[in-house]
């Protein structure tokens, strides 16, 4: 590994239970992802294909916890990263997955198992593979500390922007009208 | 020479009988509110008006305007403490701002740009709150209900009809309508009454209206709420 | 249940008795409620319509208070205190007894709408508990033995008012007295006297007595007489406060129980010094069982010239005094939350200023004092404001009753010159191995051993007269957060910070006593004490973190033993978080869990 290499702040991402929107707009930040893969080097991220997270410097997370799978890969992050960014509304409040929470669990699976039509009253299904959900979708700082966050659904490229260059430099990032936005 | 106090250390003048939110914004000092409304005398639940005066905290839309108070507001201090109650307010409701039409119009997310509300702290509660479609113009949206009591004093003292009440107390207090069904439907409530157009956030909305304006565009996109309610000064 | 519908004749006779005043709705509320239990829709719609007023505004007030319902409940209404006190006393396992033997489940009525076991606020005898009230009459020094008779009788369906008269015997336990219990008041004595004096004389010997409010806020009497007196409006009113409902405290329940005479000549006294025509006693809805012996002592004060007009034969002197009820709110003991309670609405507490004195109930210049206080005058009618003085410090004069419960051999009542000291009561009511004593109910202060010099004064420690105590054996961190549960229970919600943060403050308090709490929770617990400590709209929301703060500061290690990380635990236990996908799924597989959840990090 060069010296420089080693010098870039390693990077992980992932989405759990969001649209990857937030991820869409991060690439949205166009000519400065040449400015950013100077500063940084990627981790576990949907652009790589590594599927553990190595000990990081950031982690960003998009998306709420709506299922078990969705708790391990959080925990993995907040174990290995030494800061973690809580990206985009879902994250931050659930957004709209948590829009079910006042629906219980077992009325919804049985909604989507048993009444419809073409799965064949089949049952709810009973594979390890498929993770278990969690009676409520929740926000990811109810499960892991988090330690900043960027609001939006999804936050303009501009503010992911403007605020990891604050994070990278060692400024307290700061989002302010227009770039604070939640919808 | 008309009586003065010292809003974050500037002079203010006032008239006996303003409160220190009234004075200070008569002056171009905005301080933060949610219940608080012009047309309306104070009532004092939200919070967000909060200023320190002589080291103690006061409801600054409540508290008459004294000679040589000393007022402090915009520090940090008190900012974050505003902050915590936008946070609990976000926290106890269902606030999914990009699911709902009155994003961008919205006090309570306005309010939470301009004190750089990032994240919402606390554990949700999640609360269930049916909304009611039953009226054929207006829809209530209860899951966003500050309990700010706006609709209820409309209804009451403009519209004189008493559609709107609060009821049980604490974190399960909730509004009503004034039928015994229990649905907007079965009130006399209009969508030209006062309370139609007052909720502050995104309980109270008029059907088939709602995306007239696109996201992105509206009075908070365009301006902070800091600004316009300077501007909305008469 | 619709035989259980109130018909529009009988909503008729009590609206008519209450003459359609809507600022009645409240009483109008209890008494319509009276005979079924609870408060149908149909009934609330009809009193609307009856009263004229819009029926949302009715929903909201029955909503409001505790005691009123407006869904089925049993027909037997068994309600457990559920003040700490009785908590150690074992209240809890009691409650789990008589709900297994009625084949109940706690805080639903039974499924034969025979019965509901639930939970109440402190209903004010800590000296005797375990208590509960079954259908609003308490219950007192509830044993097993005692469980299983309720049971019986509620299987047999016998009315509770053929009940043994020994389970609702109160007790007075007063073990101390000292001027106040000591008065032998002939009815009239002290009104004579003060009207011998003239009404500026009169007001002279309160000012020199200097006498302060005995409900804890400690305001001086004279001074708010004074500005009511002095407030423009003819139809002044006097308000007794006898909403006691400050866990721990029982001694307004003794005064008017023994000293009802004093309470209501107090009255008098400052109607005779403000010259207000009108009295009212807000009794809580706990003690409604003294009605009945209040309205006898009213109606031989009519009858001795001491209520109504010309009192004592003094041309112009008209007062008369009426009691109202309160139905299960403890924030109603603010007194601007009573007085919009004494006008029949939601009791939320009002902005201020202005002040009762010059704008209270239905906008009329009103004091508002607690029943000790009023009760106190007398002795400064007969005796003078320098007698009076003369107990006491200079800051606190007089005398307070204080309401002892907990961890000692004789809990009751104790009268004391103010300033005596933690240890002398303590000594006094024969405590030992005491840990901690609680000061003035959940709204007070809790000190430790270290502090059992400190006074009980207004400039040391004041008290309303609660004084709870608790022994080595106690575990405060369970005392601070039964009173957590307590405020967050009675908060009105109107203000934020008071609304959430009670409940965000249970919240944590409950995660931390599951064995899932972290640092990091109590950092959040500093943060939400503050925001109640600061922004809260009144006393009920500001005092809300006491106990909290306290025991923070002087137990620490109450909390910190319960923290399973030093760091973060999740806000929510995660492996309960999947069961009802377990359940759907039928998987129980090891990835169907979070168990390393549970291991102790």
């Amino acid at each position: 590994m060069s010296t420089a290499a080693r010098t870039r702040v390693r990077l992980a991402t992932t989405s759990l239970a969001g649209c990857f929107g937030c991820h869409m707009s991060f690439l949205d930040i166009d000519e400065h992802l040449f400015e950013l893969v100077e500063l940084v080097e990627f981790d576990r991220s949907p652009l790589t294909n590594i599927k553990h997270c190595s000990p990081c410097d950031i982690g960003l997370i998009e998306g709420g916890v709506c299922n078990a799978e969705n708790v391990h890969v959080l925990r993995e992050f907040r174990a290995q990263c030494k800061t973690l960014v809580a990206i985009g509304a879902c994250a931050i409040n659930g957004g709209l997955p948590a829009q079910r929470n006042h629906i219980p669990l077992e009325a919804c699976l049985r909604e989507v198992y048993q009444s419809r039509a073409g799965l064949g009253a089949s049952g709810v299904p009973n594979d390890p593979e498929l993770p278990l959900l969690l009676d409520k979708v929740r926000p990811i700082h109810e499960v892991v500390r988090v330690d900043y966050s960027i609001p939006g659904c999804p936050p303009s490229g501009e503010a992911i922007w403007k605020f990891l260059s604050d994070l990278i430099a060692g400024r307290t990032p700061r989002l302010s009208h227009p770039m604070l936005h939640f919808d | 020479m008309s009586k003065q106090f010292l809003f974050d250390g500037r002079p203010v003048p006032f008239e006996d009988g303003q409160t220190i939110l009234q004075a200070a914004r008569a002056a171009g000092h905005y301080i933060p509110h949610l219940c608080w409304h012009p047309d309306f005398p104070p009532h004092g639940s939200c919070k967000l008006c909060i200023v320190k005066v002589g080291g103690r905290h006061v409801s600054s839309c409540a508290m008459p305007a004294k000679e040589g108070m000393e007022v402090e507001s915009n520090t940090p201090e008190i900012n974050g403490e505003r902050r915590a109650l936008l946070q609990m307010l976000f926290v106890e409701g269902n606030h999914f701002c990009p699911s709902c039409e009155k994003s961008g119009n919205c006090q309570l997310q306005a309010l939470a740009y301009d004190l750089e509300m990032v994240g919402e702290r606390f554990a949700h509660f999640f609360p269930d709150r049916p909304v009611d479609a039953s009226h054929p113009d207006v829809l209530l949206d209860f899951n966003r209900c500050i309990f700010c009591e706006l609709c209820v004093r409309a209804s009451r003292d403009v519209d004189g009809k008493q559609v709107f009440a609060l009821t049980e107390r604490g974190i399960h207090k909730y509004l009503v309508v004034n039928a015994e069904s229990g649905r907007l439907g079965d009130t006399d409530f209009a969508a030209s009454d006062r309370a139609a157009d007052i909720c502050p956030v995104g309980v109270i909305l008029h059907k088939r209206v709602g995306f007239a304006r696109p996201i992105g565009s509206r009075t908070y996109d365009i301006q902070p709420i800091h600004e316009v309610d300077m501007k909305e000064r008469t | 249940m619709r035989s259980h519908e109130i018909s529009s004749s009988q909503i008729a006779d009590v609206v008519n008795r209450h003459h359609r005043l809507p600022d009645r709705l409240l009483q109008i509320l209890i008494e319509l409620q009276e005979p079924s239990g609870w408060l149908p829709p149909a009934t609330l719609t009809a009193l609307a319509d009856a009263l004229g007023v819009s029926r949302a505004h009715v929903e909201g007030v029955a909503g409001f208070y505790s005691f009123l319902h407006t869904e089925p409940v049993g027909r037997y209404r068994l309600l457990f205190s559920d003040n700490i006190i009785e908590h150690q006393l074992g209240s809890r396992e009691l409650m789990a007894a008589l709900c297994s033997k009625l084949w109940v489940e706690p805080h639903k009525p039974s499924e034969d709408g025979l019965v509901s076991v639930s939970t109440t606020s402190c209903i004010g005898m800590g000296d005797q508990g375990p208590a509960m009230l079954a259908n609003g009459r308490p219950v007192l020094r509830l044993s097993h033995q005692r469980i299983n008779q309720i049971a019986e009788l509620v299987r047999q369906q016998v009315p509770v008012s053929e009940w043994p008269e020994a389970f609702f015997h109160v007790d007075n336990n007063i073990h101390r007295r000292d001027a106040m219990l000591q008065l032998d008041l002939a009815p009239g004595a002290a009104l004579q006297a003060a009207l011998a004096l003239g009404r500026a004389e009169w007001m002279r010997q309160m000012q020199l007595s200097n006498l302060r409010g005995r409900g804890g806020a400690g305001f001086t009497t004279a001074v708010k007489w004074m500005a009511c007196a002095d407030a423009p409006g003819a139809d002044k009113v006097v308000v007794c406060n006898a909403d006691e409902g400050e866990p721990g405290t029982f001694k307004d329940r003794v005064l008017l129980t023994t000293l009802a005479d004093a309470v209501f000549e107090g009255m008098t006294l400052a109607a005779w010094a403000v010259g207000a025509r009108q009295g009212l006693l807000y009794l809580r809805g706990e003690y409604r069982y003294l009605r009945p012996t209040l309205e006898a002592v009213l109606a031989r004060r009519r009858s001795a010239g001491l209520l109504g007009r010309q009192i004592l034969g003094k041309a112009g002197f008209d007062f008369d005094i009426e009691i109202h009820l309160g139905a299960g709110a403890y924030v109603c003991g603010e007194e601007t939350a009573l007085l919009e309670s004494l006008e029949g609405k939601r009791g939320t507490p009002r902005i201020r200023p202005p002040f009762p004195v010059t704008r209270g109930y239905l906008g009329r210049p009103t004091v508002v004092n607690n029943v000790e206080t009023l009760a106190k005058t007398c002795l400064i009618a007969l005796e003078g404001g320098a007698a009076f003085a003369a107990t006491g410090t200079a800051q606190s004069t007089g005398t307070k009753l204080l309401s002892i419960s907990g961890d000692c051999a004789r809990p009751g009542i104790y009268e004391y010159p103010f300033g005596v000291a933690i240890e002398r009561v303590l000594e006094d009511c024969g405590a030992s191995d005491t840990q901690a004593v609680q000061v003035g109910g959940a709204a007070g202060i809790m000190l430790a051993s270290y502090e059992f010099h400190r006074r009980i004064a207004f400039e040391d420690v004041p008290t309303a007269g609660a004084f709870m105590v608790f022994d080595s054996s106690r575990d405060l961190f369970e005392v601070a957060r039964n009173f957590v549960a307590f405020f967050a229970h009675e908060s009105c919600g109107f203000c934020t910070p008071c609304r959430v943060g009670t409940s965000l403050l249970l919240k944590a308090m409950n995660k931390l006593a599951d064995g899932h709490g972290a640092k990091t929770d109590l950092a959040d617990i500093e943060w939400i004490d503050r925001l109640l400590k600061n922004a809260s709209h009144c006393g009920l929301g500001s005092a809300a973190p006491n106990p909290v703060m306290d025991t923070l500061l002087k137990f620490r290690p109450a909390y910190e033993r319960r923290l399973r990380s030093l760091d973060f635990a999740p806000a929510f236990n995660l492996d309960d978080a999947l069961a009802a996908a377990r359940r759907a799924s039928g998987r129980d597989d090891a990835a169907a869990h979070f168990s390393a959840d549970h291991a102790p990090r």
